[in-house]
Formats: structure tokens, C-alpha cells, sequence
């Protein structure tokens, strides 16, 4: 045995977690090298050194906020798993979102491309205005065609074709 | 007789609270101490720690006795430790011994010390140097590497196996043995000026200790 041993063995031998063969071994050593037996010396004054360190004691109130936090999650989880009872529930919801969310991502895409008349700027604007104008009509059509109360006008229906044969 | 963590873990597994209300009390000391040697700070130690029974909690219905349940609650607490010390969360906070014992309950209840220190009525001298010496021997064993540090805590102040303490931090045994080689090493020579101080150790560690 020589000093490259000592890095793997030196705190096993201080842990008594050597072999006998081992530890006979490495005592041979240590008669031999004052540098490792300087070096296990020191490393035992270490270990009492470090039994001075005062240990830090959990607050008072420690026990009780473990319990309040775990109180907390299970409110918590209780109100998922009323909403979503399971978890293969909440991943097919998820997975429906995703899904109407791609879809509905394309949808711009499919319609078809109106280009632009190749009129003026005011023309263009002139015929959104009309179109805009005639939309209470449009909305209200099927009102208009199917109104019974206009059927009731006989006059106006003959008056018309007299008022027309006179032209 | 006295039910064995694996035993009180499966019986927490089972639905039995107040299983892990036993738990709770053996473990919070050692993993409030080990978060605070890891993290610095006494009040980060305290939250990590919730956290880390919090996690032993929620993982109960998968939790399968492999191992030792310190090993995998010390596994637990160092993942929380090595995350906080990267994400900068809870940055070198230089928080002395006298200072540490201010209110770190934070809601103002507790005023008591926050180190416990055992009563041994020692003269003002004597006191002034157990705390310079305890000072130095804290800012030497937190300033190793992170790694480092926890296999001096897991070993010294945990008293666990070689195979376990290299199951918690990942490493091959062999790798622990070096690691720790290098660790007391460091500390031999950080403290040499102190532990060369034999006498006042011999004070300092008399009866009470």
C-alpha cells in the first residue's frame, strides 16, 4: 500500500468500515507515512470540530405549515377532480382544445381571397357604403317577402296596373 | 414495538396520516439542518424543507420500499437544495449565528434563539471563542462545493452508509470515497489553525457535549 491508497481508504478506516486485512494493511502504512498519519489525525480532529456546530432548531410552527400546505393541495385537487374525475378525462378535453384550436387556426387560410376591383379607392368606398346601407333590408328580407299585412292592400294592387296602362 | 420508516411510509401509503404525522417528527429536525447547511439561510432551509415532506406526501401512492425511506427523502432534499443553489433562489445569504436567531418564523410569534445551543454556563471568554470557533468551522463546511458539502452533511451529521449517500447524490461509491477524501480535506486544512487548538477543545467538549 502507498499514499495513493489513502484518498479511497483513509475514511474508512476512520469509519472502522474496513476489512481486517484492509485495516491491518493501512496501519502498516500509516506506522510508515507520517504524512497520511498526519493527515488521519487531522481529519478525526475535523469530525470533532464539526460536532461543535450548533444544529438549528425547525421553528415552532413548522409541523402545523406542512399540514396547512397539504391541507391547501388537497382543496385544491378536490376541485380538479370534481371538475375533471380523471385524468384520461382531462387529457381528452385538453387534446379536444389543442385540436379546435389548430383547426380553427387554418380556417382563414380556406376561404377564398377576395382581391380588390381594380377601381379607385373612393369607389371601393362607395360600394362598401351601399352595401352597408341596403344591410337592414338584406337582414330583414324573408320578413319583407313572407309580410301577409301587404296582401291586404287590394287598392294599391289594381291602382298600380291602371296607373301603368295610362302610361 | 417500534414500526421502521419503510413500515410507517407504507402505512402512510395506505391512508394511515398519522403514519407521516411520526415521520414528520423524527425527520423535520435532521432535514431543516441539512437544507440549512445546503442553502444558507435559515428561513429557505425551513420552506425547503416543507417541501420536501410535501413531495414525501404527494408520492406516497407510488412510493415502493426500494430503498431506505432516508435515502429517498434525502434524495428529495438534496434535488431541492442543488435546484435552489442553481436557480439562485436563495443566494449566499451570510446569516452569522447571532443574527439567524431574529423572529425567522416570520409572522412574529417566535422570538426564541433560532441555534439551540446546549446550556453549559460557560464563561463569557470561553463563550466569545466556542462561537468564533463555531463561526469558522460554519463558513468552512459552506464554502466546499455543493456536492461536497452534502456528502460531509449526509456523512457526518446523517450517519448514513457509503451506499447510500452515493445513491442520493448519484455517484458511484468509489466516486463518494474521493469526494469525501476531498472534502475533509479541504476543511483539515481550512481549520488547521483551529483544531491545532487542542486544549480549548478539550474545554469546550467536557461533559454536556
Amino acid at each position: 500500500m502507498n499514499c495513493g491508497h489513502t484518498e479511497k481508504k483513509l475514511v474508512a478506516y476512520l469509519d472502522g468500515r474496513l476489512t481486517m486485512a484492509e485495516r491491518r494493511q493501512f496501519e502498516a502504512h500509516l506506522a510508515l507515512c507520517a504524512v497520511c498519519r498526519e493527515r488521519a489525525q487531522g481529519f478525526r480532529s475535523v469530525w470533532d470540530a464539526l460536532d461543535e456546530l450548533p444544529p438549528l432548531a425547525p421553528s415552532p410552527a413548522f409541523d402545523s405549515r406542512v399540514k396547512a400546505r397539504l391541507a391547501q393541495e388537497q382543496r385544491r385537487a378536490g376541485f380538479w377532480s370534481w371538475i375533471m374525475p380523471s385524468p384520461r378525462m382531462a387529457f381528452a378535453a385538453t387534446a379536444l382544445l389543442i385540436a379546435s384550436i389548430w383547426l380553427s387556426s387554418f380556417q382563414p387560410a380556406q376561404l377564398p381571397v377576395t382581391h380588390a376591383p381594380a377601381g379607385s379607392p373612393a369607389q371601393n368606398t362607395e360600394a362598401e357604403f351601399g352595401m352597408i346601407k341596403d344591410l337592414p333590408v338584406l337582414e330583414n328580407y324573408d320578413v319583407l317577402t313572407s309580410f301577409d299585412a301587404l296582401s291586404e292592400l287590394p287598392a294599391q294592387e289594381s291602382a298600380q296596373p291602371q296607373s301603368l296602362n295610362r302610361l | 414495538m417500534a414500526r421502521s420508516d419503510v413500515q410507517l411510509m407504507l402505512d402512510v401509503k395506505s391512508g394511515d396520516d398519522s403514519s407521516f404525522e411520526l415521520l414528520l417528527r423524527k425527520y423535520r429536525t435532521p432535514v431543516v439542518n441539512f437544507l440549512y447547511r445546503m442553502v444558507r439561510d435559515a428561513a429557505a432551509a425551513e420552506d425547503l424543507a416543507q417541501e420536501v415532506f410535501l413531495r414525501v406526501y404527494r408520492a406516497r401512492g407510488q412510493y415502493l420500499p426500494r430503498a431506505k425511506f432516508t435515502t429517498w427523502m434525502f434524495r428529495i432534499a438534496t434535488n431541492l437544495a442543488f435546484n435552489a443553489l442553481r436557480d439562485g433562489r436563495y443566494r449566499q445569504m451570510e446569516v452569522s449565528i447571532d443574527q439567524s436567531g431574529v423572529d425567522r418564523s416570520g409572522d412574529g410569534e417566535s422570538k426564541q434563539p433560532a441555534l439551540e445551543i446546549a446550556d453549559r454556563q460557560p464563561s463569557i471568554e470561553l463563550e466569545l471563542i466556542r462561537r468564533d470557533r463555531a463561526e469558522l468551522i460554519r463558513r468552512a463546511v459552506e464554502s466546499l462545493p455543493e456536492k461536497q458539502r452534502a456528502a460531509v452533511l449526509l456523512h457526518k451529521y446523517q450517519e448514513m452508509d457509503y451506499d447510500e449517500i452515493a445513491r442520493v447524490l448519484g455517484c458511484s461509491e468509489s466516486a463518494l470515497k474521493s469526494l469525501l477524501f476531498r472534502a475533509y480535506e479541504t476543511l483539515r486544512v481550512e481549520l488547521a489553525p483551529l483544531v491545532g487548538a487542542a486544549q480549548v477543545q478539550a474545554q469546550l467538549t467536557r461533559p454536556g457535549k
